[in-house]
């Protein structure tokens, strides 16, 4: 199969804190990458790198064989103007731990926005392409409510439902049931599922080890900015090699 | 209180469950808010009494001059002079609040510079600086400074550049009041920056910036008044025409003063509706 992330010593830090010290990853086309791995070990700062949310400051990535953010040439990677980023990240679906839906917009307008304003696409193309992904995630009578007046978990479905509007090929979940009442991470769970039985690639970073279990064909494991062991969830999260993961796994399973 | 100071308390400690039920609750009486209520109304009335049996208020004076057309055409002026004013104010001042929000240090510098300099002037000094600036540039573009500058223009350009300083900071501080992750989301979506302004921060952002841009436009309303100085014929500056002519100041200061109040008290019913259409998607709203 071919490699959709192509992560390659990527180093970052925010002042003199070194969030990532050299991460090299690859995620394969149809895959599902769950990231594991305590607070401050610096998933989070690598998944928001990977749509150039974050700047890293030395290494390089690429999805779908385009370098993220960076034109190559010769053994120079030049910035890209914001334009060609914005282009780029049309490509790759991001989920938030907060949804970060638009309040003052209908739970529609969320979802055709971009397909809109950023892909050019018609109006009514977008808004039946958007009532078609509502009913996907099970909320296709939402479609004229605000955010505000939805649950975390159907608010959390919506974003999904957003960032697939953009028919990415690749979507980043960044703790995507973190923010969510224990009752409701299932409702959200179960759509991420669901896309994960259709093919999508997608990396998320998560706490829930059952939901890696079940879904992900790698786990990662990240700890202090490296990536301690990665590999099929039997192996990662029934035997781990390194200690540091044990310590991790004894604490929240 | 100690425990046995409550035992003295002489009331039934024990209230039979069926008995609770019929208890009747007697609010306490508030005697002082009665007492000032009426020390405040009886001060009223004679406030009352005195304007409406003083003859010098000249209502009648009043209620003939109220429409008069210097009067109307005065207030004319004084509605559009605002209007124009808030409207290229908050233009510039958007302008300012997003230079001072780039990442350019120059655009953020030349921004708190703004700032900085018209708030400082009073505006009075400012219509007079604008008014005789043909003493320092005597002809701009090959005219004459003093044709170019005329009196309504000074009014506009003044005015302008002091909202625009204010209207800075109220955007500014809109702007900074939308939490972070909207922004993110939208770079995620690939939404374009003036997409991003327009659509997703500014909207949002007006629910701060509505109140104080209220307050402004009432301001702004009344402050046109300091025009009269530079004798641009605006509502106070047209009823200062007939008084310098009939010696009827006070009457003429009451049809101001009840202009003045109206378009104020129609501008607070403007203000409730647009607070509430921006208040879509929140709590308020529902």
């Amino acid at each position: 199969m071919s490699v959709m992330v192509d992560i390659r010593s990527v180093h970052k830090s925010f002042g003199t804190l070194d969030v990532l010290k050299g991460i090299d990853l690859q995620v394969r086309t149809g895959e599902v990458t769950v990231v594991l791995g305590p607070s401050g070990s610096g998933k989070s700062t690598l998944l928001r790198a990977i749509n150039h949310l974050e700047k890293v400051d030395r290494g390089a990535i690429s999805v779908g064989g385009t370098l993220i953010g960076y034109r190559r040439s010769g053994d120079k990677l030049y910035e890209l103007p914001e334009r060609e980023v914005l282009k780029q990240r049309t490509r790759i679906g991001f989920v938030f731990q907060d949804f970060n839906l638009f309040p003052h917009l209908s739970v529609l307008d969320n979802v055709i926005e971009a397909p809109v304003s950023a892909l050019k696409r018609p109006r009514k193309e977008a808004v039946d392409d958007a009532r078609r992904l509502l009913d996907r995630v099970g909320l296709a009578d939402k479609a004229d409510s605000y955010p505000g007046q939805l649950s975390g978990g159907q608010q959390q479905r919506v974003a999904i439902a957003r960032a697939l509007a953009l028919k990415p090929k690749l979507l980043l979940l960044d703790e995507p049931t973190s923010a969510l009442d224990p009752e409701l991470v299932g409702e959200v769970l179960d759509v991420i599922k669901d896309l994960a039985g259709q093919g999508a690639t997608m990396i998320v970073v998560t706490h829930e080890i059952g939901f890696a279990r079940e879904v992900a064909d790698t786990v990662v494991f990240m700890a202090d900015g490296r990536i301690v062991e990665q590999g099929p969830p039997a192996q990662v999260l029934d035997d781990p090699r390194s200690e540091r993961t044990q310590a991790f796994l004894s604490k929240v399973l | 209180m100690s425990s046995d100071t409550l035992a003295k308390v002489p009331v039934d400690p024990q209230i039979p469950p069926e008995r609770a039920e019929t208890l009747r609750i007697v609010p306490h009486r508030r005697f002082g808010q009665w007492t000032a209520a009426v020390v405040v109304l009886v001060l009223l009335g004679f406030a009352v009494d005195s304007v409406l049996r003083n003859d010098a208020f000249q209502w009648d004076v009043v209620a003939d001059c109220f429409t008069a057309d210097s009067v109307l055409r005065g207030l004319w002026l004084t509605l559009w002079l605002t209007a124009v004013v808030m409207v290229l104010g908050f233009a510039l001042g958007a302008l300012l609040a997003v230079f001072r929000l780039s990442a350019n240090p120059v655009l953020r510098a030349v921004s708190w510079g703004y700032v900085w300099l018209f708030r400082s002037i009073p505006i009075l000094v400012q219509l007079l600086l604008w008014f005789n600036i043909g003493a320092l540039y005597p002809h701009v573009f090959g005219v004459k400074t003093v044709d170019l500058f005329s009196p309504i223009a000074v009014a506009i350009i003044g005015l302008t550049l002091h909202e625009a300083a204010y209207a800075a900071e109220v955007v500014r501080g809109g702007i900074l009041s939308v939490d972070r992750g909207q922004i993110e989301a939208a770079q995620a979506l690939g939404l374009s920056r003036w997409r991003r302004l327009w659509r997703i921060v500014l909207p949002q952002a007006m629910r701060s910036i509505v109140p104080p841009a209220g307050n402004m436009l009432i301001g702004a309303l009344k402050g046109t008044s300091i025009v009269s100085v530079i004798a641009v014929s605006d509502l106070l500056f047209s009823a200062q025409l007939i008084y310098h002519r009939t010696y009827q100041v006070i009457p003429l200061l009451m049809v101001v003063t009840i202009w003045y109040t109206v378009v104020t008290s129609l501008l607070g019913v403007g203000q409730y509706y647009v607070e509430k259409h921006f208040a879509r998607g929140t709590k308020a709203a529902r």
